[in-house]
């Protein structure tokens, strides 16, 4: 079960396939870890308890260790996103351009906050770092669309397109 | 080879990409198909042209037409009045560079007039993806010079010669950096390593070297690597880049096909293997020894120095570790001498340096300017000025470790010594433009909040003293603050300063240390007089509405999402401060500006 959600953990038998040839192929390598986890989370869409224990079994590292690297780092989750993962931009050109007004529109409208999934599992959140789209601050995301030079009052418009 | 006798080149960089420019190419491709082009006219993706502002960008040669914020619609346009019938398209063309109804140069333009591209001199012109485009224009050319005709010594030298410093931010000599990891003891081998991590929020000079002309990195790392005696590389770049990840990767696996990579590089003894690390999202893993933790499998947390890692890095190896844009300047020092590279800049900063402009900026983008143009002439020329007629109130450089330079000191000359003098530090690179409406306590609240998130919590000084400003900054934008605080931040950021583990947490408090230096008077009037003068603090903010101005059209009432604000027509209106939410709509709404929010 995941925290925050509690989405159970499921597998088919294809990604099982999958991870075990992703830490087959990084077994030897030093340094193997977080590549291997960055796979994972491709084939997982997230890095659940489940999953971070067929790796430490894999490649011999302790669950601790595991968990730890997991949990330092903001590109492993370990819950599951939504169907249309939502990313507003707060580095600082996003920022000074009013990218905090765009956060608070999306959570209010969608009704959760960030790192949440709706119950429908359709969108997430992510406050993420800078993208590098400064020249379009404020910025936003869904799944791989960019949405550029953003007022509040474009929200609702975007994201009627994935309801 | 084949001929084409017109050119068009795409920007392909991370801007102009989300701003659809794969689309317009896809457009261009089957438009010039359609028109029987496809052989006389080529479409090339290049890298970054610097002006994201006005992308998606294509240019245009043998003419050199600039043409902004083209459109997928626009590009049939393009094809059958340009391309077809030699006919510019005057309505799409950059305003800038229309004078007297003939095209300028771009060189002549205000923007990249006072420019002086090396680390960026690909970006926009070569397709990053084709390899046979960089030796075309004199690429693996230094690393065959050093391999052929150069010692390690002699290779060293020069680079210190150059006065060449590390691009990373905190200017540390790179010759000297390379002369002690090379006379470590490697018996047992050693590592080069390029930081791509970079993550100060509002920068992306090296993301948009290693999109548009990541050959250069390669090239250079390889040269270093002969410099220290290095047989393995490493490039440590953040997942968040996901197009200079393929690139790189691509760029990687063509320089190994034509043998600029692998075993016995030019038929010497020479040999050089080169991978990717992806980061995770965790800003601390651009410190050099959290890096190299991170590679190791790790959590990125640092470790003391000594030992440096010229000593002991990558697995207890001696390692040399350098910044992308550092390395993009390598080859062509190579080629063209210290001298020449020494001919550049200020007495002790030589060369040029990358910055991502942006913020409150007309031209947002990548400029590159030699060491010693001022900070006028970036705002103010290069830069384009401050958008909608508002006043420069400062610029930020280093992000959460450096500050802001306020408008007082504008005349400042941009250079590593300078900018540390006036409280400021050069960083890796992102310059980002505020102006009136920004408050600078917020924006120190801004910085805090990101190091409180990003401090890996290794020690005490970050982990706690980060979080302990951060809540006497929350505390004084809520209107809670007393003057004792001020106080209180200094005394915390300077104990923090010196017995952080780090460079983050050394350097976290800066951005409180600069505003507090320069707009005390800000933070004056929230302590004391419980306002914001930006108008941005929404717990200091109390909407009022100009009997004066306000001609009783009632939009505003109209508009308010909670029903704050009351009058009849054409009699001025009233705002409820015990309904109001402090939204702003009405003031974004109001014709006349009669509602202030101060």
């Amino acid at each position: 079960m995941s925290e925050k959600t509690g989405v159970a953990f499921q597998s088919t038998k294809e990604q099982e396939e999958q991870l075990k040839a992703v830490i087959e192929k990084y077994k030897k390598e030093s340094g193997a870890l977080i590549p291997v986890l960055h796979e994972a989370q491709d084939i997982y869409g997230y890095l659940p308890i489940e999953v971070q224990q067929k790796i430490a079994e894999g490649l011999g590292i302790s669950m601790a260790e595991i968990y730890g690297v997991v949990t330092f780092y903001t590109q492993f989750s370990t819950n599951p996103k939504g169907q249309y993962k939502i990313g507003v931009c707060l580095g600082t050109a996003c920022y000074v351009k009013g990218s905090g007004n765009i956060l608070d529109k999306i959570k209010d409208k969608l009704g959760i906050d960030v790192d949440e999934c709706t119950p429908d599992g359709k969108f997430s959140i992510d406050a993420t770092r800078c993208i590098g789209a400064c020249g379009l601050a404020p910025v936003m995301t869904v799944n791989e669309d960019v949405y550029g030079r953003l007022v509040p009052e474009d929200i609702d418009g975007i994201l009627a397109k994935y309801m | 080879m084949e001929f084409a006798r017109a050119h068009v080149l795409v920007c392909g960089g991370t801007g102009c990409t989300s701003s659809g420019s794969q689309k317009i190419i896809h457009e261009f491709e089957n438009q010039l198909a359609a028109n029987g082009l496809e052989k006389e006219v080529k479409v090339i993706k290049t890298g970054c042209f610097g002006l994201c502002a006005l992308g998606p960008v294509v240019v245009v040669y043998p003419e050199g037409a600039f043409y902004s914020m083209v459109k997928v619609e626009d590009v049939e346009e393009i094809v059958t009045e340009h391309l077809l019938k030699g006919r510019i398209v005057k309505r799409l063309l950059y305003e800038e560079t229309v004078e007297d109804n003939t095209i300028k140069s771009l060189n002549e333009v205000d923007f990249y007039k006072k420019q002086r591209r090396i680390a960026l001199r690909n970006c926009g012109v070569i397709n990053p993806e084709n390899i046979e485009e960089y030796i075309a224009i004199d690429g693996y050319q230094a690393l065959g010079k050093v391999l052929t005709s150069m010692t390690p010594e002699q290779v060293i030298d020069e680079i210190k010669e150059s006065g060449l410093r590390g691009r990373g931010g905190a200017g540390f000599s790179t010759g000297m950096k390379w002369m002690f990891t090379a006379r470590a003891d490697g018996s047992n081998g050693k590592y080069v390593c390029c930081n791509a991590d970079e993550g100060d929020p509002g920068a992306f000079m090296d993301r948009s070297i290693l999109e548009g002309d990541p050959h250069a990195v390669i090239e250079a790392m390889a040269i270093a690597a002969y410099a220290v005696g290095a047989d393995q590389g490493y490039i440590y770049i953040r997942a968040e880049y996901p197009i200079a990840v393929k690139r790189l990767q691509i760029a990687i696996d063509q320089a190994k096909e034509y043998g600029l990579l692998g075993e016995h590089i030019f038929g010497t003894d020479f040999s050089f293997n080169l991978e990717i690390r992806l980061g995770a999202g965790a800003f601390v893993c651009g410190e050099e020894t959290a890096l190299m933790t991170s590679i190791e499998g790790h959590r990125g947390e640092p470790r003391p120095r000594p030992p440096f890692p010229a000593n002991k890095g990558l697995w207890q190896k001696p390692t040399l570790l350098n910044n992308v844009e550092t390395y993009a300047n390598i080859t062509q020092i190579i080629n063209n001498g210290a001298e020449w590279f020494q001919s550049i800049g200020t007495e002790k900063s030589k060369g040029t340096k990358v910055f991502a402009l942006g913020g409150k900026i007309k031209n947002t983008g990548l400029v590159e300017i030699p060491m010693g143009t001022t900070l006028r002439e970036i705002v103010e020329e290069i830069g384009g000025g401050i958008p909608n007629g508002k006043k420069f109130k400062a610029a930020q450089t280093g992000g959460p470790s450096g500050g802001c330079i306020p408008a007082s000191l504008i005349d400042t000359k941009i250079d590593y010594d300078s900018l540390i003098e006036i409280g400021s530090m050069m960083g890796s690179g992102g310059l980002i433009v505020m102006d009136e409406d920004t408050c600078m306590v917020d924006i120190a609240k801004f910085f805090l909040e990101f190091t409180v998130d990003e401090s890996c919590g290794k020690c005490t000084p970050c982990r706690v003293g980060t979080k302990r400003m951060l809540e006497i900054l929350e505390r004084i934008t809520k209107g809670k603050g007393t003057v004792e605080d001020l106080d209180r931040l200094e005394v915390l950021a300077q104990s923090i300063k010196s017995a952080a583990l780090c460079g983050l947490g050394q350097t976290a408090p800066n951005p409180v240390l600069s505003t507090l230096r320069y707009f005390r008077d800000e933070y004056m009037a929230h302590v004391v007089d419980k306002r914001c003068p930006a108008g941005v603090c929404k717990d200091l903010l109390s909407f009022r509405i100009d009997e004066g101005k306000c001609k009783g059209c009632g939009i505003c009432a109209k508009n308010c999402p909670v029903g704050a604000i009351s009058g009849q027509v054409k009699q001025p209106y009233h705002i409820n401060p015990d309904v109001c939410v402090k939204c702003g709509v009405c003031m974004s709404k109001c014709p006349f500006k009669a509602i202030a929010n101060k």
